[in-house]
């Protein structure tokens, strides 16, 4: 029944798609800027159905109905009603369902929000969003369907793998979909643009928001995850270059470059057609990401069950976006003049765009380079973390003191009247590095740099913000976002060099110690929980005064049967203590691995103080306008 | 000039899509189905402690031979690790350990702590070999017998249950 509902809602929406875009067109052949009412109504009702259809699979969810594939596959009717509703998206047919619904509520919403601008240019917009989500429907119906029957009805279904039973990946996948998926608008929006000729400025104002919030989404996504990683894969790190990682963080780069180059091209009338090729860029990259993800070509943590016919259809659909907008793009590309004078803001602007397309290249050559080889060469090659580490971290450093001098720069031409300030603030950086060193008593050359350049962005940040503030002026969205990437990479940094990390084998009642902590294990206990059950280990971390309990837990889940191992994080705002214990066999002694990890927190925290910067701006925008 | 640009631009994209393509319908090392019931690949690893090599042939000589990928660093293989001290008891299989992208000192100690299970212990350490077989990420471990052909591949530490299942085809 439900299956059959879900299909019929699917299909419905096709043709409502295909109904948008034939009354578009007779829209576009008729004289006024006006769009019929019949074209709003269609556009709200797809959404509607559309979200409709979503939750019909969430009520499958709930009331556990394994009469769909999709349900018996990943659930089971033990689970707690939360884990339930989110396993609705923790699933690759699930998850696409996410993909079309942001797909039409942004297409709808760019309808309604975008009055002012030409009746053409909106209308072609909608006819692109909804070409793409006859695509993604397409998809759905042939080969992902959320709704497939299964008979016969099983009694029980296989649940849901035990580490995504968690809060944070629970919203991190719609979040991050709001931001890749997002990026569509601007696709469609770019493509429209380039066949209805409306490169004025007042296309920058059409999109500019929608990429602060997808940005902004985006940003939050990829934190959300990070932060998983952190206490879910049990060994205290936050960032993998996982290629799904990767594949999240190639479109977060194109946007960065893009909500700064259309404001250049906002108040200059410069770039348009580099913001065009960013636009196409950001949605092309989304796309390519699900395609490397879901097509079962790379492995990595995140695989979903992989299906090769679904890789054809990604595929297919990709080169026709690629082609499809690349040959526009030739078509109607003139020469633009970049003939910028070097020190001005146009430039410092360019500069940012070089530095991103220079990550996004380093970071896409690595996700897919041993695709490239073993499919040209048979020679099988994994890239890993030193790759990125070596090439990204030392290009940092220049590219926070751009960061830092960029935006006081003026337009058209530039005249530096403040250096010897900016070299008072080099010196302070340099100086709160020293003791930074001699504080902690450790050294090395790269990460001292990024430290002072780090400290270099923050501090004239902040002399940023007491000079306009003087001046009336303040930029307070860009002085929170760049102060707080500053923060960012100079408690990454830290954290870097001060962590602390010990492994040890253990019985109850012992006591290890070294330099001057002491860890005691002081008791096991055993509870039942709903879904698992768990052995609860208790230990105490006395270092000087500072005495903390952490109780870190082997977990039996039972549907299906998994092990898994929770770290025990006590928080503060100086430092994590994250404690994780294994059991070793037909012993009693546990294995524990015992870290201090400085500053956490407050990496989490510069991530959303940056989300924050993103909103501002989104919010003082939606004001003006 | 300008058209040349635009040639090359978009043979660069028809390069990609193409080589995407044929990944695609390239039989992938990495999808463990495809390799059970096949020889395994030739691989050649060096010991651990000595310098030589340690290659296929070697393995001909036991009647089953586990092979498990495994590294200090990596947490899932400690869990792992009683399975695998409970394995080295059965006469009729030997298990050879191959120590991936890892230092020696470090893995030496892990096995000091733990117990060696190992029968002959090898490393792999920039992983090259191991991509043969089509290690990701591990533990992983490849159960093979005789004629050197791949019975099961376990990815991920090895269960309570895996070890029944060995137990039982190697009786």
């Amino acid at each position: 029944m439900i299956s059959n509902f879900g299909n019929l809602l699917l299909f419905i929406s096709i043709f409502l798609s295909l109904s948008i875009i034939y009354l578009s067109n007779k829209n576009l052949k008729l004289n006024g800027n006006q769009i019929t009412k019949n074209i709003f109504q269609l556009s709200l009702i797809q959404s509607t159905l559309v979200i409709i259809c979503f939750f019909t699979l969430i009520a499958a969810f709930i009331v556990s109905d394994f009469s769909l594939i999709t349900v018996y596959q990943n659930s089971h009717s033990m689970k707690p009603i939360f884990y339930k509703i989110t396993g609705t998206w923790g699933n690759h047919e699930g998850s696409l369902m996410l993909w079309v619904i942001i797909l039409t509520i942004f297409s709808f919403l760019f309808l309604i929000y975008n009055k002012n601008h030409p009746k053409k240019f909106r209308l072609l917009t909608l006819i692109i969003q909804n070409i793409l989500i006859i695509g993604f429907l397409f998809f759905i119906i042939l080969n992902s369907n959320p709704f497939s029957p299964l008979s016969p009805i099983p009694k029980e279904g296989l649940g849901l793998n035990p580490i995504l039973q968690d809060p944070a990946l629970a919203i991190h996948p719609p979040l991050l979909y709001i931001g890749f998926v997002g990026s569509s608008i601007y696709f469609s929006a770019a493509i429209a643009s380039l066949i209805s000729n409306y490169s004025e400025k007042n296309f920058a104002s059409s999109i500019k928001n929608w990429i602060l919030i997808s940005w902004s989404f985006q940003t939050l996504g990829i934190l959300v995850g990070s932060i998983w990683a952190y206490y879910e894969l049990g060994w205290g790190g936050f960032w993998f270059w996982d290629p799904v990682e990767n594949a999240s963080l190639l479109p977060w780069f194109a946007m960065t470059a893009l909500f700064h180059s259309i404001i250049v091209f906002e108040k200059r009338n410069l770039f348009y057609f580099w913001v065009i090729i960013l636009c196409l860029m950001t949605f092309i990259l989304s796309v390519t990401g699900t395609f490397l993800v879901r097509s079962g070509i790379l492995n990595s943590v995140h695989t979903f069950a992989s299906d090769p016919t679904r890789g054809i259809y990604i595929l297919s659909f990709l080169s026709l976006m690629i082609f499809g907008s690349v040959f526009l793009l030739f078509k109607k590309y003139k020469t633009e003049n970049y003939n910028l004078n070097q020190n001005s803001k146009e430039t410092f602007v360019l500069v940012n765009n070089w530095f991103m397309m220079f990550y996004l290249v380093t970071v896409l050559l690595g996700t897919i380079y041993p695709i490239f080889t073993d499919a040209l060469s048979q020679n099988k090659i994994s890239v890993g973390p030193p790759f990125y580490n070596a090439i990204i971290f030392p290009v940092v450093v220049i590219f926070l003191i751009f960061m830092a001098i960029g935006p006081n720069t003026s337009w058209i031409k530039n005249k530096f009247d403040n250096i010897k300030l900016y070299f008072l603030i080099l010196l302070g950086a340099i100086l709160i590095n020293l003791m930074i060193i001699l504080f902690f008593k450790n050294f090395s050359i790269l990460s001292n740099f990024i430290i002072i350049s780090a400290l270099f962005l923050i501090l004239s940040s902040l002399k940023d913000f007491v000079i306009s503030k003087k001046k009336n002026n303040l930029d307070l969205a860009r002085i929170i976002a760049h102060a707080s990437f500053g923060f960012l990479v100079l408690f990454i940094g830290l954290n870097h060099i001060f962590s602390v990390e010990k492994d040890y084998n253990m019985k109850i009642g012992e006591i290890k110690k070294f330099d001057n902590y002491s860890i005691e294990f002081k008791n096991l206990e055993l509870k039942d929980f709903t879904n698992y059950q768990a052995v609860v280990g208790e230990f105490e971390i006395l270092k000087e005064k500072d005495r903390n309990i952490l109780k870190p837990e082997i977990r039996i889940y039972s549907n299906p049967k998994t092990l898994t191992y929770e770290a025990s994080i006590k928080t503060s705002f100086i430092k994590d203590y994250y404690l994780t214990m294994s059991n070793i066999d037909r012993s009693d002694y546990y294995n524990i691995k015992f870290q201090e990890k400085p500053l956490m927190i407050w990496i989490w925290l510069s991530v959303i103080m940056i989300v924050c910067g993103g909103l501002l701006r989104f919010f003082k925008n939606a004001k003006n306008s | 000039m300008q058209k040349i640009v635009k040639t090359i631009i978009f043979l660069i994209f028809l390069f990609i899509l193409s080589v995407f393509f044929i990944g695609l319908n390239r039989d992938t090392n990495y999808n463990t189905a495809n390799q059970i019931n096949k020889e395994i690949p030739d691989f050649k690893v060096s010991y651990l402690d000595k310098e030589n090599f340690f290659t296929k042939n070697d393995l001909r000589k036991n009647n089953f031979t586990l092979i498990n990928f495994w590294a200090s660093w990596c947490a899932p293989c400690r869990i792992e690790h009683p399975i695998l001290i409970r394995l080295s008891e059965e006469k009729n299989m030997k298990i050879v350990g191959v120590n991936f992208k890892d230092k020696k000192e470090q893995a030496k100690k892990f096995l000091g702590e733990l117990g060696n299970p190992y029968d002959v212990s090898t490393k792999d350490m920039y992983g090259k070999q191991s991509v043969l077989f089509g290690i990701y990420g591990i533990p992983e471990s490849i159960l093979i017998d005789k004629e050197l052909i791949v019975i099961k591949k376990f990815v991920g530490p090895l269960s309570v249950n895996d070890l029944n299942y060995i137990k039982e085809i190697i009786k």
